[in-house]
């Protein structure tokens, strides 16, 4: 861990994340107004004054929305990298274990979802199902089973016919004691690795489609609902726009730089030193 | 080479199928009238189920998958729901916009990633690598609707270099190209961040590699060492990233088209997602995934035309 964090990418990555996770967690009591309070009187103030970050066209204040809005980014991609994580894996361990016909079904599958654009496929799941913070986790997490999918089997192919395992069956361990006790624990880095670069896109895709209008329903604050409402007024009040994207970008890319660290402590052939 | 291109699209008949299914389930499972959404609320029950019947609603379920698979096979998507049109006709009078600005992208992303990539893997840990990899990071960390933003208020509301609206006159070319610039940019500098990363990686792979440095023992001038023996052999990755990033392309260019209020294919797709017109929306998928076959197919033609060794029999 300590030396993960040497490494200055990871480590300025981390510090962005630990920050806005911080705002999520601390909101309720470092937000300066309430987010949903509106106030017509104090309506579209620039950023200084009152208002750190401004005001929108309902006289509420910028800085403490994007606050608030930090908890659903956060939620929404935790959950949803964490379930692709464990049904993605699984599928990929298992397919990849029992191999054969099997294998290759399930494998087609995956590819057909994979062929499928990400944020097309997440606009559809989410527009027919509902925009509820819910149906926003299954439509992520489906666009990210696949390849966690793909990334869990690719190992567990080579890993099934070495030495340990073999010993593993031999001795009289069923299926699902190898399969976690054995395998899972090679393969773990590898897909970590790819969640933290994975959470950068749930992030994305959270955004994109609050942005499109299908995110978490008003008045709930959120970061792509901010700057869809924000963007309405662009010519009258760039704040309103301007802010939550810098939001965004800190936690995508804080998000990218912590996996890209952890890629590079893995695989050396790519590191930068 | 032909056998080879029909072989490749006869293996994707199986997939073509299993989106449509899924496309056709989806659509279906979820609560909401089509009819009852074209029609509003305060619709007679009679107009709604004369409508329902000219949808083609009123049928068994599976009586309407067998025809939908039928006519699809053909290439008819039928008419929208809601505007009436052949669904092709619709898709073909904005099909330009759209292609005009994937193509624009990747051609901003090919011609700024794979020299910057080169540069950073020659420069290895040296600051400009360092840059490189840096801006890379930020590049491919910014939603489009974000950047598409921040350049529209730089570019087209504080500089008024460029026009805020993006809707083109297809039939002049200036207009088009002019209308094209902020949008392409935007499209264009993520897919360049994910080549420069790419181009960087394979480079410094085959930087190492002994034909390098027989070529360069010979007394081939460096630079055409680095492009035609390096870039060559480091090639093949750089072409997958182009392929499988056109997927995530075409879902940005929805964005894209909404920030900049241009016409195009994500338009139409959020509309019809709005008016729940389901043939649009079934027509848009089979469009999309036939899209999607056809440049995977490409990207592995071009893989045998970067490298003769990939022989496509």
């Amino acid at each position: 861990m300590r030396a993960l964090l040497r490494n200055p990418t990871t480590a300025i990555g981390a510090l962005m994340c630990a920050l806005i996770v911080a705002a999520a967690l601390l909101a309720p009591w470092i937000a300066p107004f309430d987010p949903v309070d509106q106030n017509i009187l104090d309506r579209m103030q620039p950023p200084g004054g009152d208002f750190l970050l401004g005001s929108d066209v309902f006289g509420r204040d910028v800085l403490s929305r994007i606050l608030w809005g930090a908890r659903i980014s956060l939620v929404v991609a935790v959950t949803s990298i964490g379930l692709a994580i464990v049904i993605g894996g699984a599928i990929g361990m298992v397919s990849g274990y029992i191999g054969g016909r099997f294998d290759l079904l399930v494998m087609q599958v995956m590819d057909v979802l994979l062929s499928f654009p990400a944020l097309i496929l997440g606009l559809i799941v989410v527009a027919l199902l509902g925009a509820e913070i819910h149906n926003l986790i299954i439509a992520i997490t489906l666009t990210a089973i696949a390849p966690f999918a793909r990334i869990a089997r690719a190992p567990v192919l080579s890993l099934k016919e070495r030495a340990f395992v073999e010993a593993g069956r031999a001795l009289g361990f069923s299926h699902a004691r190898v399969l976690f006790v054995h395998i899972l624990p090679n393969i773990l880095s590898e897909v970590l690795v790819m969640g933290s670069l994975w959470m950068a896109t749930a992030v994305r895709t959270e955004a994109s489609l609050s942005f499109i209008g299908l995110g978490v329903k008003p008045p709930t604050p959120t970061w792509g609902g901010m700057m869809r409402d924000g963007f309405d007024s662009i010519l009258d009040a760039p704040w309103l726009s301007v802010f939550p994207g810098i939001a965004i970008l800190m936690l995508v890319l804080g998000l990218n730089m912590v996996g890209d660290g952890l890629r590079d402590a893995t695989d050396p052939k790519l590191s930068g030193s | 080479m032909i056998f080879y291109i029909a072989r490749r699209l006869l293996a994707a008949i199986p997939t073509l199928w299993a989106v449509l299914t899924l496309v056709f389930v989806l659509v279906r499972v979820v609560p909401g009238d089509p009819a009852i959404a074209i029609l509003g609320d305060r619709a007679t029950p009679a107009a709604v189920a004369a409508l329902q019947a000219k949808l083609g609603l009123d049928r068994p379920i599976w009586e309407q998958y067998v025809s939908f698979l039928g006519q699809s096979a053909q290439g008819n998507f039928g008419t929208s729901m809601v505007t009436n049109r052949p669904i092709l006709a619709d898709v073909g009078a904005v099909i330009p916009h759209t292609i005009d600005l994937t193509l624009a992208a990747m051609l901003i992303g090919i011609v700024v990633g794979i020299p910057a990539g080169v540069w950073a893997a020659l420069h290895r840990n040296r600051w400009i690598d360092v840059l490189a990899r840096m801006l890379s990071l930020v590049g491919l960390s910014f939603p489009v609707f974000v950047s598409g933003i921040f350049l529209l208020l730089a570019f087209a509301l504080h500089w008024r270099i460029f026009p805020v609206i993006g809707n083109a006159n297809l039939a002049d070319p200036a207009d088009r190209l002019l209308k094209l610039v902020l949008p392409a940019i935007t499209l264009g500098l993520v897919m360049a961040a994910y080549i420069t990363r790419v181009t960087r990686s394979s480079m410094l792979s085959v930087l190492d590699e002994d034909y390098m440095r027989t070529a360069r023992a010979k007394g081939v001038p460096w630079k055409r060492v680095v492009w035609r023996h390096g870039l060559r052999n480091a090639g093949l990755p750089v072409v997958t990233v182009v392929g499988l990033y056109i997927g995530i392309l075409i879902g940005n260019s929805v964005l894209t088209e909404i920030v900049f209020n241009r016409p195009g294919l994500g338009k139409i797709i959020v509309g019809a997602l709005n008016q729940r017109d389901y043939t649009m929306l079934q027509g848009l998928m089979v469009i999309y995934c036939f899209l999607i076959v056809v440049v995977n197919l490409l990207t592995d033609l071009a893989y045998g035309f970067i490298d003769p060794r990939v022989k496509h029999a």
